[in-house]
């Protein structure tokens, strides 16, 4: 088997493990509430974490800073707003777009 | 939540698969044009035509496989893009976990509905007690896998027909789209300590790890929660 293929079977073997672990081993059991209550934190961690790498991670690690932090700022804009999520997607990528037209 | 996802919610706690379609569609064209890049970008690694197709159904994970494909291409070796790939997506585990208590039927239906989890189908399917709305997670996942696979297909088959995502500011759309879903879970103390402490701890670890790490310690951030309910 080529590096190409074996690289397509590990990794997708190894996904649908990790995606299938938690709803397997807590099948029919409710976890502790202190545990609950920390899961239902996750949400926002996370959201805030994408948030952060997404605008600003580079290629190989570290930060990049480029269009995306404007567009970023546009979506903002449009959710202060209180646009539709829609609305708020366009407003970043027309930005960003527009700054790497001019840039 | 209700405002952003689903114009035509009829009520708390009735959404059908049709309404995770929806709430995913504006997002699914972005997935779309990535998967065209990603499909455009394997190829030139050498991954040939068929082997991108199968890592988008089965791996269903953007950065991993971006990850996979410029590592090969570059001659990083197999070790390494394999190890960086299953980084990016460790995120995955306590995803899954917070999942977990949403899901129903037998072990095999748990499963599989857990394969249709990647970071926006989960943010979309967020629920306002915490939970994850199943019906919700099913139809924005659905989507999202279908415009990735047909994506990486015509990346892969016919890439020279297509326009550079980024030159239409499409990657701008992800880390937007995640900013107004994390909007109203913002609505408490707690929650909002939580976000900052997960944006915290990325903003630190990133100049220093490779990506997925930042992403994975982040979810620490999350034990405020079980602080604050003692």
């Amino acid at each position: 088997m080529s590096a190409v293929w074996i690289s397509v079977v590990v990794v997708g073997l190894a996904t649908i493990a990790i995606k299938a672990a938690g709803p397997l081993l807590l099948a029919r059991r409710t976890p502790p509430p202190r545990a609950q209550a920390a899961l239902e934190h996750l949400a926002p961690a996370l959201l805030a974490a994408l948030v952060v790498t997404q605008a600003l991670g580079g290629d190989n690690g570290g930060f990049t800073i480029d269009a995306r932090l404007a567009g970023l700022a546009a979506g903002a804009t449009a959710l202060l707003l209180r646009a539709p999520l829609l609305l708020v997607i366009t407003a970043a990528a027309v930005t960003a777009a527009l700054v790497r037209v001019v840039a | 939540m209700r405002r952003l996802t689903d114009p035509t919610a009829r009520g708390p706690g009735r959404r059908t698969y049709l309404d995770g379609v929806r709430a995913a569609a504006p997002i699914g064209v972005a997935a779309l044009a990535f998967g065209v890049s990603f499909g455009v970008l394997a190829r030139a690694a050498g991954m040939g035509r068929i082997a991108p197709v199968v890592m988008s159904v089965t791996t269903f994970a953007g950065s991993a496989q971006f990850a996979v494909a410029s590592i090969l291409g570059a001659g990083g070796g197999l070790v390494t893009a394999i190890v960086a790939a299953v980084l990016l997506n460790l995120r995955y585990g306590p995803i899954g976990l917070s999942a977990a208590g949403s899901f129903e039927g037998p072990w095999w239906r748990r499963a599989l509905t857990a394969q249709l989890i990647v970071d926006e189908s989960w943010a979309i399917a967020q629920r306002d007690d915490g939970r994850l709305d199943r019906h919700l997670l099913v139809g924005a996942g659905l989507l999202l896998l279908v415009c990735w696979t047909a994506g990486t297909a015509l990346g892969a088959f016919a890439g020279d027909l297509v326009a550079d995502p980024e030159s239409l500011g499409l990657d701008a759309a992800f880390p937007a789209l995640f900013l107004a879903l994390l909007w109203p879970q913002v609505r408490d103390r707690s929650r909002l300590l939580a976000a900052v402490g997960g944006a915290a701890i990325a903003l630190v670890l990133m100049p220093f790890t490779g990506p997925g790490v930042p992403i994975v310690a982040a979810s620490l951030a999350c034990l405020v929660g079980a602080r604050r309910s003692r």
